[in-house]
């Protein structure tokens, strides 16, 4: 049975829903199967139903890695709920596995009594020997933990789709679409902000998107009719409370992006955005490439070096020049970063951090760069680290980023990972004209100009930009002298200088916030202390174990350099310290060293974000 | 009504900085000096519209001399940091300036993307064939066989050909000068300047100190006329001490050949006319070694098309005038949002 192109209005089976206070769904299956296309719909939809969400698209480096294979899964996964959604979920209550490997590899992740739905028409010996199966699954007892529903997937698609003379190559495409249709039932979503996707995005193969929604309604109308599961009336999940507004999803990269662009406007300057490709930062340069009407003049560099030395040469000519890579990518730019700190120039430098070392693991995430972020130049190179905490942080941490290096006239690295980078969540969307600008004066005053004239407060140098007369000048990466800029080999003058510099990064933390104390007391027994991605995980699992009525706190770092003023003190009213990482122990050190506090790390480099219940079990351990 | 007076124009000790300048005695950086303080002069540059960029080596100095805007930067990266210049503030006259070594061993590859997006830039290439700043090591355009610190046995690779690098990254503009060329100097800037697109300009240099008179075999003032022909466009291509010399191209092959005019019956109507748009001409005469051929001089090439910021511009007002908005605030509510009403 199927149902044509047009809407009916969902029908219920005569049993009520099941209740659920959150659910989370992965979608598994071959690269080329559009699992993140057909996650990425499941989240708009359950968005738009009103629950809190996150999620985890978690793919292979191959862009099509060979066919049926285990390390060529690429999967999509969902969490989402009537309470505040932190993280993207331990374990899942539904998988989707499109063929015999997305089983092999993601079956460990599902929760016991989870569903499955798995397309059997991809199960053939074929398929089953890729994936490593010497028996099939299906057939051998392994899956009777869970609850199983086998569907020849394929097989109703080609059905569903036959009147709309595709072939039988294009037809099969459309498996994921039928799949949604039935997870669209499961959870009682509407079918119609997909149908106007696809009719959008295939405005010119109008076949194409009438197979697509072809194969939807058919997915979902199976669902609908059809005994799934003994008793099984679907799920319901209740609205979350969420703060009123208009909302969007919005992934890491585009919050990024947008809050750059935004935050050079309240500069009132050009930005000028150099990249080159890399995984898993370049959606930056793509979401940035859109958006020249805003302002943004993007530069694709030869490579590395060319693209930070390029915007470095932005802000030399008066705008704001941004950079953006992976760790790989930043280690490159290295020497140009310290051109920046020599000249004192603004600079933002995007670093979507990945797997390591060298090429490592380019799609997974990872947050092992801020030694080199810290303190990966050469000689006494100090600049602003800051580190976004969520896709949704990741603007306000791009507009901060933009207003700390005009203001300060220095490079400012904002970190972000892979998993802040793909993941999208829901955001509020902020009323931009309600932001306070910051906009930047350059130097007009020639009395007694030099371009390393200072701010007596922020120690920032005067920014003189070329075209202006009489403030024509010469800046280099060779020592200047403090009181005329001039080229200097003083021993004396060096010691000022690199000290001026240090000074001045200093400064910045009496202009941020004061670190603050995000769950529990503000002292006590133990603080959990983090940065960057981790900040769902850590905030849920603290969370969790107040719950239980034991006493912790969580404390999570967006400057990472210079530190909050306010920090010392605040770890010194705690009798222990956890900081759960995911790389080898870099802030816990970064905080033994500056404050001597007796901090312990919690480490994990699995390329995957921390398990709710590992941060638990860390944390009981040590009360 | 306003008298505006034109401003008085500058003299080329205008363009000198307050700086003391620190090359070697007998350098040839300071004609080369002199010769920019001039065509800035002879062009009527503004100061404030002009910007020197240069990387690391001796000729990198070059900025802290001039009186305009300079920027010094690191070893071979000056075209990139040009670039970003150049596509943030169109309006600005910059120069780069580059040695061998900065320019084709650490920097050859933005060097390369400089030429094929022909950035609106004049490129000044300072080839002294060996490493001045580090004291002597030999450089990419070295000769084989060149002793140096690095290679007291002699060098075993090839160098690399200036001309012949720029002519296949795409370059629309290539010259070549000498240091000691005072009078003609000026004039191959001021060709530079008035080209719009990457100028690229080799320019022979003397290091008196680390590779004395390594040009001299061509540069001597008693072999010079005949071991070096000066081009102009649309002139027969004549040399000579004599002016009896002449180039032509060699029959039933692609190759130049010296002929002396009056000899064998060859009279100046056999011989090749320059033309500056002809890029296989240019590539041939940039071959000349200066042995047994003469090593051309002047303006090799010259063929202009749009620069890389003009595209870059044009690219983004086209795009502003298709989009349908500029206000972020609109951009963030494209696409799918919805409302959470209040509970």
């Amino acid at each position: 049975m199927s149902i044509s192109g047009t809407l009916k209005k969902e029908a219920t089976k005569e049993a009520p829903r099941k209740e659920l206070e959150s659910a989370v769904v992965r979608f598994a299956g071959d690269s080329g199967d559009g699992m993140q296309l057909t996650g990425g719909q499941f989240t708009l939809a359950t968005a738009s139903a009103g629950n809190d969400l996150a999620t985890f698209p978690d793919f292979p480096a191959e862009i099509r890695a060979p066919a049926g294979t285990t390390y060529g899964v690429s999967s999509f996964q969902i969490n989402f709920g009537a309470r505040g959604i932190k993280t993207s979920g331990d374990s899942f209550d539904v998988l989707v596995a499109m063929n015999p490997a997305a089983l092999m590899v993601e079956l460990k992740g599902l929760k016991t009594s989870g569903i499955i739905i798995i397309d059997i028409g991809t199960f053939s010996e074929r398929n089953l020997r890729k994936a490593g199966y010497d028996v099939s699954p299906l057939a051998d007892g392994s899956l009777d933990a869970y609850r199983v529903v086998e569907l020849d997937i394929s097989q109703l698609t080609l059905e569903a789709v036959k009147e709309h003379g595709l072939t039988n190559k294009e037809a099969l495409r459309c498996k994921n679409l039928w799949t949604l249709g039935f997870i669209y039932w499961m959870f009682g979503r509407e079918r119609k902000p997909s149908v106007d996707w696809l009719e959008a995005k295939f405005a010119t193969r109008p076949e194409v998107a009438a197979a697509n929604i072809a194969a939807l309604n058919a997915g979902h109308a199976l669902a609908e009719t059809s005994e799934i599961l003994d008793g099984f009336q679907g799920f319901a999940i209740p609205q979350a409370t969420i703060t009123a507004g208009q909302y969007r999803a919005v992934t890491g990269a585009e919050a990024i992006a947008w809050g750059l662009a935004t935050g050079c406007q309240l500069a009132e300057l050009q930005m000028v955005f150099c990249s080159y490709p890399i995984t898993p930062a370049s959606s930056v340069l793509h979401t940035l490439s859109k958006m020249t009407p805003f302002g943004v003049t993007t530069f694709q560099a030869e490579d590395e070096i060319a693209a930070a030395c390029a915007a470095i040469g932005a802000s030399y000519a008066g705008g704001l020049g941004v950079t953006s890579s992976s760790g790989p990518g930043i280690a490159l730019k290295g020497e140009a970063l310290g051109l920046a700190v020599g000249v004192e120039l603004p600079l933002v430098v995007v670093n979507s951090q990945r797997a390591g070392p060298s090429t490592g693991l380019p799609t997974k995430t990872e947050q092992s760069d801020l030694y080199q972020a810290v303190f990966g130049r050469n000689a006494d190179s100090p600049l602003c680290v800051l580190a976004a905490r969520s896709p949704a942080d990741c603007f306000d941490m791009a507009i901060e980023s933009v207003r700390i290096a005009t203001k300060f006239m220095t490079p400012v690295i904002l970190l972000t990972d892979g998993y802040i980078g793909n993941a999208a969540e829901p955001w509020l969307i902020p009323d931009v004209s309600a932001i306070n600008p910051f906009p930047v004066s350059f130097e007009i005053d020639e009395e007694g100009f030099h371009p390393f004239r200072r701010d007596p407060d922020t120690l920032a140098r005067s920014w003189a930009i070329p075209g202006k007369l009489g403030l024509e000048h010469r800046i280099g990466g060779i020592e200047k002298d403090y009181d005329s800029g001039h080229i200097s080999y003083d021993p004396q003058n060096h010691q000022r200088m690199t000290d001026v510099r240090a000074d001045k990064i200093n400064r910045i933390a009496d202009d941020s916030p004061p670190q603050t104390v995000e769950l529990g007391p503000e002292s006590g027994r133990l603080a959990v202390v983090g940065w960057g991605s981790t900040y769902g995980p850590i905030n849920r699992a603290v969370d969790n174990i107040l719950g239980e009525g034991s006493e912790v706190s969580h404390i999570h770092l967006r400057n990472i350099w210079p530190l909050a003023r306010n920090l010392g003190e605040l770890l010194a009213g705690f009798e222990r310290v956890l900081v759960p990482e995911m790389n080898a122990g870099q802030l816990v050190t970064l905080l033994r060293s500056e404050f001597l506090v007796d901090a312990e790390g919690f480490n994990k480099v699995t390329g995957q974000p921390f398990k709710i219940s590992e941060l638990e079990d860390a944390i009981r351990a040590r009360l | 009504m306003n008298v505006v007076t034109p401003p008085e124009p500058l003299k080329p000790k205008d363009y000198a900085s307050d700086q003391e300048v620190r090359w070697c005695p007998g350098c040839g950086d300071y004609a080369i000096l002199r010769g920019v303080q001039k065509a800035l002069s002879d062009i009527g540059a503004r100061k404030e519209n002009t910007v020197f960029v240069s990387g690391i080596g001796c000729a990198a100095r070059f900025p802290y001399y001039l009186s305009t805007y300079g920027f010094h930067t690191i070893h071979g990266r000056a075209p990139a940091i040009a670039t970003g210049i150049k596509i943030t503030n169109p309006e600005l006259d910059v120069w780069v300036v580059s040695g061998d070594g900065d320019s084709l061993s650490i920097g050859g590859n933005h060097l390369l993307h400089l030429l094929r997006r022909n950035v609106d830039v004049q490129f000044l290439l300072f080839n002294n064939e060996i490493y001045g700043l580090t004291k002597g090591q030999y450089s990419p355009t070295s000769r084989a066989g060149t002793r140096s610190p690095s290679t007291p046995f002699g060098s075993v690779d090839k160098p690399v050909s200036p001309v012949a690098f720029a002519l296949g990254a795409g370059a629309r503009f290539v010259a070549r000068g000498i240091d000691t060329m005072q009078k003609q100097l000026p004039g191959l800037f001021k060709r530079a300047h008035e080209h719009k697109g990457t100028s690229f300009v080799e320019i022979f240099q003397n290091c008196i100190v680390y590779n004395d008179g390594v040009f001299s075999d061509f540069t001597e003032k008693e072999v010079a006329a005949d071991r070096q022909l000066h081009l102009e466009h649309g002139k027969p291509m004549i040399f000579g001490k004599d002016r009896n010399l002449g180039i032509r191209l060699k029959a039933g092959a692609l190759k130049l050949e010296v002929v002396t005019i009056g000899k064998d019956s060859v009279t100046e109507d056999d011989l090749l006319v320059h033309d500056e748009k002809d890029q296989m001409m240019a590539t041939l005469l940039g071959g000349m070694n200066g042995t047994d051929m003469p090593v051309a001089i002047g303006i090799l090439y010259c063929d202009p098309l749009p620069s890389y910021e003009e595209g870059v511009s044009a690219l983004a007002a086209r795009a502003i005038e298709q989009a349908p908005s500029a206000d972020v605030n609109e951009l963030l509510r494209h696409g799918h949002t919805w409302m959470v009403e209040d509970a």
